[in-house]
């Protein structure tokens, strides 16, 4: 008896006299990130890139331009997409076939060596032949062929347009056309592999702010200031320690002891309590151009019938989503009149509203009084928003004879699922970069049918009206064309739009400079710790 | 019989659990859902990008082919590529495996440390309220779900009491790792002398070593209990007493000495059951393992790691129970004779 | 009869913790059966206004994230988790005796093809076993089960190998060949059904295995599906509510199976002084 006694309070006292964590120097000037998922490549040009490698090579690696910052009216910045600042290239004129870039002579990469025209071009032709998504975005801004991409000098770079597109410049500042070290990613390549893939994906040959001081995959990146970096103004912080944390629950406790500096991905019920609790600072921003909704294929039945997707966006519990799913974090697309933060101009307000009345008698018109079975399917990955929003969406649904089962589909298979647009009803969400409206109806509504029409909507007004917007210059008739269109997506109704979510960040109160960027990531080159 | 060939014997017995392991391994991967050519073909995919990409990562073949292309890999060592990291999985395994041994290990030791003496304890008491009370808090230690145990642990110690260190995996944020020999940081910064990573590793394992050890601690107890009863009522033992010797010596020089033999024979079972929970237990607490590496290639439907690391964990166990059964030889001579 | 009613009262009676354990198997019983009639709320409907409040008159253990009485869930899925840990062990324990029988008892080849089976089952870590059999057939409940009965298998046929090579060359099993039983007769009405006694307390022990085997996969996503009721997705979901404040949503659930476990294992204690006093530890 006395021996347990003993053993346990030895155990006891080990315990307690481990306790009290021994807070090493360096913390003033390292900043700690906490996040859910670490990159899994230091390549954004490289196949199956995850986004949290964009805020990797959005920090490691130079562009040509950036964006600019504004500030809103609460005091919180954000970039400004009107504004393009120059970052590699010091000044540019924008000619009617072409644009000339000027770049800066005192540009260094990490290893000292100049940066060159040389450098841009074997970097945007990388970008425009390895395929996949880096491809496709600079389509996007019509960069797509090397041929555009010429060297003037060693200090001045040409990109021909192909033709007169609005969003050629914007997505030169997006995060896929890096400037890569050329000469030292060339010391790498090989004759099956020209563009040096495999060792960009665990090396990195960039000039950005920041270098790559370790990288352990699935456990933590270190980022290293790059003292002689010339593109824009000296970052504060010295050095940047991402760690990955998997549990949500553990990285709130981390911020909240103090033990961590910033972290993006909470749930957004915890995000709702620590803005309230006041000892962190947490900010929130609309995130531009998204929304969260409820999909259905309109091509099979019964979904294929307008009147069922009417019942449909009747029945949905929009106000119970938002406080129960959504905790209040976002903007509620319904009835209510959208800031001109969402989509960069004015949309008209979804007139959705549950009425369960109408919903039964449309159901009852389409042909289906008694209602029928089907499966609600959501994106695993997101579940702690998409399963109680499911739960609720299931329930509404039952009102009207829909009787869903819920299928939840692990990341890996949802993209998957999305391709094959089979699943008759389903939770998703989009968000574009480029803040423009048509950018947005262009992947998700369009006929071309892109991985993101998930409702396999097709519909040669649509096309016409997105076709005719992405090229008009005319601001009065652009306008009319944008409400076209989206007054197009409200009678027809392919997707019931609930709610524009925010980003959230929570960050301890002696960190400053955040700014928020369309890509959703974290920039460390505005960030200070006071 | 002599060692070398009782290690020959037990060997050979193992190889077609091996093999076994290989197929089974093979198939249940194969049968995983999603389609990996989707996820890495990225957000913009078209159909033919997607078929592109599956070329590239061979899943056109026919399942056999497949199996003859993977057990030929297997034969030069080579487990294939991680697309989610992006490295060899045989990298990818050998970086991290120290961390879940470590663990595992740390977590076993502790649970000898408090179930023997339990045991022990029960056993000398037999029916006494020490007797149910050890089994009543060891069984419950088993009755809660790990994941469970860890995040209360986290809970109580580190938010509420602030005792423990942050759960940010085997080292706090500022402390950089010693230089790797073995790759268990507790060892290798004993042997560079690093008195501030050592500490700080140690610090790191407290936690989840106590939420797997607590799983490891019943069937331990247990066991050692019964062993014990065993021997204590056996007749030897009441010849050392009769004979007068005191009963310390009697209970550890004699019966403790025997009791321990299926004990021994527990602890491989112990050990793999512990390998399984690991992954549940290095989610809880951001430990860079293989049970969490294998996790996150599962949802990511990324085959080889997935492969690697059941194929790791299953010849680790068949090495084990060998190394075991050798050991028991050792210890015991009729089993060498016999053998 | 009387005399094993005495013998059992005998046991339990000297053992307080048995005796504990059988009446908590008991009153699981009970509410697995009565689950849904006693539930004073629909386990499945929410009520978003009634979101996260903790235990209350109205709601004795609380409401979760949205809005559902967690008392009522948590005896509803007594019915679930007992369902799937009962079928789990009867398939393991059925198929798996049932070869371990017929190995120990022929030999041979049957023997060979048992034991390279059931090795090849116990070389993996059982856990990852599991989640890899889940992943792969998809997370229905009948795919948790199977994979559940797999891991759990070879115990069952080990044991009974051995209990069956035990008996094989005992006298009676002799007499009955003598009196002209066939072997396969032999097997089913004389050696089988002495395998199985020392193997009911395994299956006891399982039976708690497998409903904590069932929350572990759902805690990394291959669970039930939302929004069936069963004490370890609760666990599992409630467990990110935990540092916010709402310990109820994990907590009851948590303790629910926590006390099932237990009782099946002291259970299974019970059982061992039971059947086989010699074995009595």
């Amino acid at each position: 008896m006395a021996k347990v006694l003993r053993i346990l309070g030895a155990a006891l006292v080990a315990v307690a006299g481990l306790a009290g964590s021994a807070r090493a120097q360096g913390r003033a000037d390292t900043l700690l990130v906490v996040t859910e998922l670490g990159p899994n490549s230091m390549d954004i040009h490289g196949v199956g890139t995850n986004r949290p490698a964009y805020q990797a090579s959005w920090n490691l690696y130079d562009r040509l331009m950036t964006y600019g910052v504004k500030t809103l009216p609460n005091g919180s910045q954000m970039y400004d997409y009107t504004v393009l600042k120059p970052e590699l290239a010091e000044s540019w004129q924008v000619g009617a076939d072409a644009i000339t870039f000027r770049l800066r002579p005192d540009a260094r990469f990490h290893d000292g060596t100049p940066v060159t025209a040389r450098d841009v071009k074997w970097s945007f032709d990388r970008a425009v032949t390895v395929g996949g998504f880096p491809t496709f975005q600079m389509k996007a801004g019509s960069l797509e062929k090397p041929d555009q991409f010429e060297i003037v000098n060693d200090q001045t770079f040409r990109v021909r347009l192909l033709r007169k597109d609005k969003l050629t410049m914007p997505d030169l500042a997006v995060p896929v056309p890096i400037i890569i070290n050329s000469e030292l990613a060339k010391k790498h390549a090989t004759s099956s592999d020209p563009w040096a893939m495999e060792w960009l994906k665990n090396n990195v040959a960039g000039g950005g702010a920041y270098r790559l001081e370790a990288w352990r995959p699935g456990q933590e990146t270190i980022y290293a200031r790059f003292d002689e970096w010339k593109s824009g103004p000296l970052p504060k912080i010295k050095r940047v320690l991402v760690r990955e944390v998997p549990s949500s629950g553990n990285r709130r406790a981390l911020l909240e002891r103090g033990d961590a500096d910033i972290s993006f991905d909470l749930p957004p019920k915890d995000f709702a309590e620590l803005a309230k609790a006041g000892k962190l600072t947490v900010i929130s921003h609309p995130v531009e151009n998204a929304f969260a909704y409820v999909g259905m294929n309109v091509k099979n039945p019964p979904f294929a019938s307008l009147k069922v997707r009417q019942a449909v966006a009747a029945i949905i519990p929009y106000e119970k989503i938002f406080a129960t799913a959504v905790y209040g974090r976002g903007v509620l697309l319904q009835g209510n009149p959208i800031a001109s933060l969402t989509f960069g101009h004015e949309m008209l307000p979804a007139p959705f509203k549950t009425d369960l009345a109408r919903a039964k008698t449309l159901m009852a018109e389409a042909g289906f009084p008694g209602g029928f079975e089907t499966t609600l399917s959501f994106d695993q990955g997101f579940a702690t928003i998409n399963e109680p929003m499911a739960v609720l969406v299931q329930e509404s649904l039952a009102q009207i004879g829909i009787r869903a089962t819920i299928e939840k589909i692990p990341g890996a298979n949802w993209r998957n699922m999305l391709l094959k647009k089979e699943m008759p009803i389903f939770l998703n969400a989009f968000g574009g970069w480029l803040n423009y409206p048509e950018y947005f109806f262009f992947w998700n509504f369009h006929g071309q049918n892109a991985v993101f029409n998930t409702s396999s909507y097709q519909n040669p007004e649509m096309d016409k009206l997105i076709d005719a917007a992405r090229f008009e210059t005319d601001k009065a008739r652009y306008a009319e064309l944008v409400r076209g269109f989206t007054k197009l997506m409200v009678s027809d109704v392919p997707r019931v739009p609930i709610y524009q979510p925010f980003l959230d960040i929570a960050m301890q109160k002696n960190v400053k400079g955040y700014q928020y960027w369309f890509h959703r990531q974290l920039d460390y080159r505005q960030l200070s710790k006071e | 019989m002599t060692f070398a060939k009782l290690a020959g014997r037990r060997l050979a017995l193992a190889l077609p659990g091996l093999v076994g392991v290989v197929v089974v391994t093979f198939l249940l991967n194969r049968a995983l859902p999603g389609d990996p050519a989707a996820f890495f073909a990225g957000p913009a995919a078209t159909p033919q990008a997607i078929a592109e990409i599956r070329i590239k990562l061979g899943l056109d073949r026919s399942l056999p082919q497949q199996f003859i292309l993977y057990v030929r890999d297997l034969a030069r060592g080579d487990l294939g590529k991680s697309l989610t990291t992006g490295q060899s999985v045989r990298a990818d395994l050998l970086a991290r495996l120290p961390a879940s041994l470590e663990l595992t290990l740390c977590s076993l030791a502790l649970a000898l440390a408090v179930a023997l003496p339990l045991g022990i304890l029960a056993a000398t008491r037999p029916g006494s309220w020490v007797d149910h009370a050890a089994r009543v808090v060891t069984t419950a230690g088993v009755s809660l779900p790990i994941f469970f145990t860890g995040l209360l642990l986290v809970y109580v110690f580190y938010y509420l009491l602030g005792w423990a260190p942050a759960p940010l995996g085997r080292l706090d944020a500022f402390t950089s790792p010693p230089p790797p020999v073995i790759g268990f940081y507790l060892v290798d910064s004993a042997l560079a002398g690093d008195g501030v990573a050592f500490r700080a590793s140690l610090h790191q394992l407290v936690l989840p070593a106590v939420t797997l050890g607590l799983f490891a601690m019943a069937p331990i107890a247990r066991m050692t209990r019964a062993a014990m009863l065993g021997v204590l009522a056996s007749d030897f033992v009441r010849t050392a007493r009769a004979a007068g010797l005191a009963p310390r010596t009697v209970l550890f020089t004699y019966a403790l000495r025997n009791a321990l033999l299926p004990v021994v024979t527990l602890l491989g079972m112990v050990f793999s059951f512990l390998l399984g929970a690991n992954v549940l237990v290095e989610k809880v607490f951001a430990w860079p393992g293989v049970g969490s590496y294998a996790l996150e290639a599962l949802i990511a439907s990324d085959y080889a790691p997935v492969q690697g690391f059941v194929l790791t964990m299953a010849s680790l166990y068949v090495l084990l129970n060998l190394a075991i059964d050798i050991l028991y030889g050792l210890i015991d001579a009729r089993v060498r004779i016999e053998g | 009869m009387s005399r094993r009613l005495r013998q059992v009262r005998y046991v339990v009676g000297e053992n307080p913790v048995t005796l504990a354990a059988f009446s908590l198997f008991l009153a699981i019983v009970v509410l697995a059966l009565a689950g849904p009639w006693i539930a004073p709320f629909d386990p499945l409907l929410s009520d978003t206004s009634r979101a996260l409040q903790p235990p209350s008159r109205r709601h004795w253990f609380g409401t979760d994230q949205i809005g559902r009485d967690v008392l009522s869930r948590i005896l509803v899925a007594t019915r679930l988790d007992l369902a799937i840990a009962l079928s789990a062990v009867a398939i393991s324990f059925g198929l798996g005796s049932l070869a371990g029988a017929c190995a120990g008892f022929f030999g041979g080849w049957t023997d060979r093809i048992v034991t390279r089976v059931t090795d090849t089952i116990m070389a993996f870590p059982l856990f990852v076993l599991a989640m890899a059999i889940v992943a792969a057939l998809g997370n229905t409940l009948a795919n948790i089960v199977i994979a559940t009965a797999i891991i759990n298998l070879p115990f069952y046929a080990r044991m009974a190998r051995a209990e069956a090579n035990v008996r094989r060359e005992m006298g009676f099993v002799e007499a009955a060949r003598l009196a002209g039983n066939g072997q396969v007769g032999v097997l089913a009405r004389h050696v089988f059904p002495n395998c199985l006694p020392p193997m009911m307390v395994q299956a006891s022990l399982n039976l708690g295995w497998a409903i904590l085997n069932a929350a572990s996969l759902s805690f990394i996503g291959l669970g039930v599906r939302p929004p069936t009721p069963e004490w370890g997705i609760m666990v599992a979901d409630g467990a990110a509510f935990i540092v916010s404040g709402e310990w109820w949503i994990a907590l009851f659930p948590g303790l629910a199976l926590m006390l099932a476990v237990f009782c099946f294992n002291l259970l299974g204690d019970g059982l061992r002084d039971l059947i086989d006093p010699r074995r009595r530890t």
